[in-house]
């Protein structure tokens, strides 16, 4: 037994905190929408209250205060004496980040920091501030029972409390929770013992059989008690009742009181109609993946084993092939839906990463967000994060105008950002649009001639000009600020979602707003791509690069200069690779030669034209990752093992034949 | 609790040995993943000529460096002969491609000496030490050395 079930359930707390808060800003959202239905500021209300009562089981202090700060809050929206306005939800949002903030904070085991300081924070009228929140008086909280406060002289409680399965096994016990009502006033303790109480065992050690009946006397309201069974409250059967009896214990019936109080509803509960999930270590769906992905691998083996033996014309030998071959798929999509998971949490921290930009840049905004629910590999949503965040910040700083000069274009002082996702054909699209100024072409063209990155007299497209934008160390900026700057720029979030293998494009009208297009791969672990040869090598290119194949005929090559050649596709003159020469395999060769040529595309529209010696076929291929060992390799993306067992790497066209990679230098050997 | 710096106090180390061209190489036991027969590498574009290609270790790609062409001096001609050392160092493994693998041996502490520096020499910076065993001497390979300056010659 090596594993401390302490740490285990920290970790479910944490992941429980986790929904809890997506949770929470799901219905501030709806508040934020105006839809103020009783059960949304309920939805609020039992998040906040949740992650309270699991926080006070890890003795998390700071975060049980302010929670329960919080929690106070909402009990006045939820009595109707505050009412939901604008800046209500505003602080309550503001809150809700915090909280998450002090959730992080308490995971990384680091101290919590005391003071609350809101982003944004001028409490509403009638709200109370967030300093005030902690001393908030509790009011009655989920305890939906009769509220008689007798102050004048001590009430006696009668609380019967009846351990549940469960308790034990939450890292619950009773004797704690005995101790901690007695801390609440004097009390007298009776043990209950059920009549066919059966001898202890290893078997029974978990399960609670005895109930015990407290009677305390003490100028304690029915929330404080409550209060002590905050963390039990869903694993025991609890019922607290006024007596007039006196603190001795007497004798009575012994009977079950449930049938005249009804059992308190635990506050922690959550709505019934939730699907059942699994929680699953990460690392063991990566070795499903990895055992998967081995499968496809060992299947075509096996496929190439059958062509070369000559067995193909074998009826039952193909058709069997055939259906492993369509389980082998299926079970790899089923693992890759394990894997998946939707942009919504993602989405959420872009929300939060724009409220803060516009605190900061005191400009008002107004972020959606839209296809929520689609889903990404977890890997790639991962990553995602840094380059979003970035162009966030940058849609606020840059894109977005402030007010005056908003409203004296026509437009509402308000700006709107929408983060949007959706899938199409077989990838996901990613878009960050404003409706701010639109890209100042002429700013951007003057700052690329001032760095030296175009030529003065140069005649440049207006996509040529947006591109410019993801040059490297480009910034329009005339000093970096704190909010998008931080000392990099588009040309790191290129590069950071092209190691994603994923592609940026840029839109932009002046006056109506910029659009950011990224589209990504649904996952990185396997891919569709056109196995060719060249240079003697067996390569693949990704089949979302390729627009068509066509054969290489010597009269539609033009060449240009020393070496570099055209080739003619339907009047479009297209730059025209040698793959092999290109990857350093052979030495340069006539191009003029019959051959064939992949037309693959760039993400900003340029074509190129590759020359390969064969295409072999079109397949799904496991991706698997280089060795850092090497570093990046200009034009290769990754590596895949085909089915006789060797190695061929996976290209990345654009970064092959883009425009920001110059001719590729023949490296040196190290020492 | 002994200092480290007494030699006496420090536990033998298992190392295995294998043969470069003409000379006796050996590294750390703890280090060495597998032992496997040549077997045809994929090479990678633009690589320094000392790294081979990748290989395909059961699902895994596997860089391969010719050790001799790293430590600065002759190819190892690959054929069924030669021999790929699978190391491991921190997060990174590779192949060292070596001309035969000769032994495991045991070393202890006072057999151990300081390589000597003569600054010029490449293969210099990837000895760690120097191993004199039963009248032989076995050069002890810095795989920290061996491997990340390959990192940085492609980067």
């Amino acid at each position: 037994m090596t594993h401390d079930p302490m740490i285990e359930l920290r970790a479910t707390f944490f992941a429980e905190c986790e929904e809890l808060i997506e949770g929470l800003h799901d219905a501030l959202q709806r508040l934020q929408d105006g839809c103020t239905d009783p059960e949304t500021v309920n939805t609020v209300f039992r998040a906040v209250h949740s992650i309270k009562g699991n926080a006070g089981a890890f003795g998390l202090q700071e975060l049980v205060d302010f929670a329960h700060g919080f929690e106070s809050a909402m009990e006045e929206v939820r009595a109707g004496r505050v009412p939901i306005t604008p800046e209500s939800v505003r602080l309550f949002i503001s809150a809700a980040d915090r909280l998450q903030d002090l959730v992080a904070l308490a995971q990384t085991g680091a101290p919590l920091a005391v003071a609350p300081d809101l982003v944004g924070g001028e409490p509403a009228s009638g709200l109370p501030s967030p300093e005030d929140e902690i001393d908030f008086t509790p009011t009655p909280l989920a305890l939906d029972l009769a509220e008689d406060d007798t102050r004048a002289h001590p009430p006696i409680w009668l609380i019967r409390f009846a351990p549940a399965e469960g308790l034990y096994r939450s890292g619950n016990e009773s004797l704690w929770i005995l101790r901690a009502l007695s801390a609440l006033g004097p009390t007298t303790t009776r043990c209950i013992l059920p009549d066919d109480l059966p001898p202890p065992s290893p078997d029974n050690a978990e399960t609670p059989l005895l109930e015990w009946e407290v009677r305390l006397q003490g100028d304690v309201t029915r929330e404080d008690i409550a209060q002590v069974f905050d963390f039990v409250a869903d694993v025991c059967r609890l019922d607290v009742t006024q007596t007039d009896a006196p603190l001795a214990w007497q004798p009575g019936p012994n009977v079950a009181a449930e049938a005249d109080t009804s059992p308190p509803t635990p506050p922690t509960s959550h709505p019934g109609d939730v699907s059942p999930t699994v929680r699953v270590d990460l690392d063991r769906i990566d070795r499903l993946m990895n055992q998967v992905g081995e499968l496809v691998i060992n299947q075509a083996m096996l496929a190439q084993s059958i062509a070369e033996a000559g067995l193909s014309q074998h009826a039952s030998i193909t058709s069997g092939l055939d259906s492993f071959m369509m389980l082998t798929r299926d079970i790899q999509e089923s693992v890759m839906m394990i894997r998946a998971q939707p942009v919504k949490l993602l989405f959420q921290r872009m929300a939060r990463i724009a409220r803060e930009a516009s605190a900061n840049s005191g400009k008002q905004i107004r972020f959606r967000t839209e296809g929520d629910a689609t889903e990404i590999d977890k890997t790639v949503l991962e990553r995602l994060s840094d380059p979003l965040t970035h162009m966030v910040r940058n849609a606020v700083s840059h894109g977005i105008e402030p007010a005056a000069q908003r409203l004296a274009a026509g437009k509402p002082a308000e700006g709107s950002i929408t983060l949007s996702a959706s899938h199409r054909a077989g990838r996901v699209l990613i878009e960050i649009a404003d409706d701010g100024a639109g890209i100042d072409r002429n700013k951007v063209r003057a700052a690329a001639i001032q760095r030296g990155l175009i030529a003065p007299d140069a005649q440049l497209c207006d996509a040529e000009i947006d591109n410019l934008l993801f040059s490297p160390g480009f910034s329009t900026a005339a000093q970096l600020s704190s909010l998008s700057g931080r000392g990099v720029g588009m040309d790191v979030v290129r590069s950071a979602l092209s190691l994603l293998g994923g592609r940026i494009a840029i839109a932009s009208s002046p006056g109506a707003g910029t659009r950011f297009s990224i589209s990504l791969p649904l996952t990185l672990a396997v891919l569709d791509g056109m196995v060719v040869s060249a240079g003697g090598q067996t390569l693949v290119v990704p089949l979302s690069a390729i627009i068509e194949t066509a054969m290489l005929l010597p009269e539609r090559v033009h060449q240009l200069g020393s070496g570099r050649a055209v080739m003619m596709i339907r009047q479009d003159c297209v730059p025209l690779f040698d793959l092999g020469e290109k990857l350093g395999f052979h030495p340069r060769r006539e191009t003029g030669a019959a051959g064939i040529v992949i037309l693959i595309a760039q993400e900003d529209g340029r074509r190129a034209a590759l020359i390969v010696d064969r295409i072999m076929e079109q397949r799904q291929v496991v991706i698997k990752g280089l060795s850092e060992i090497h570093g990046r390799i200009p034009g290769v993306a990754a590596a895949t093992i085909l089915g006789d067992g060797q190695i061929a790497l996976i290209l990345d066209p654009a970064d092959l034949v883009g425009p920001a990679v110059p001719p590729l230098p023949l490296l040196k050997a190290a020492g | 609790m002994s200092t480290p710096s007494d030699p006496a106090s420090q536990p033998d180390i298992e190392v295995l040995s294998f043969r470069l061209d003409d000379q006796e190489y050996c590294l750390d036991i703890a280090h060495v993943r597998e032992i496997r027969g040549w077997t045809r590498a994929t090479p990678l574009p633009h690589a320094p000529p000392h790294l081979k290609g990748v290989i395909n270790m059961r699902g895994t790609v596997l860089p391969v460096i010719d050790l001799g062409l790293r430590l600065g001096g002759p190819p190892v001609e690959p054929d069924e002969h030669k021999v790929i050392v699978v190391v491991s160092l921190g997060k990174l493994t590779a192949g060292l491609l070596v001309d035969a693998v000769s032994d495991i041996l045991t070393a202890a502490p006072d057999q151990i000496q300081p390589a000597p520096e003569y600054g010029i020499d490449p293969s210099d910076s990837c000895l760690k030490a120097l191993l004199m065993i039963e009248g032989k001497l076995i050069r002890i390979l810095d795989l920290g050395a061996v491997l990340p300056p390959a990192a940085g010659a492609a980067a």
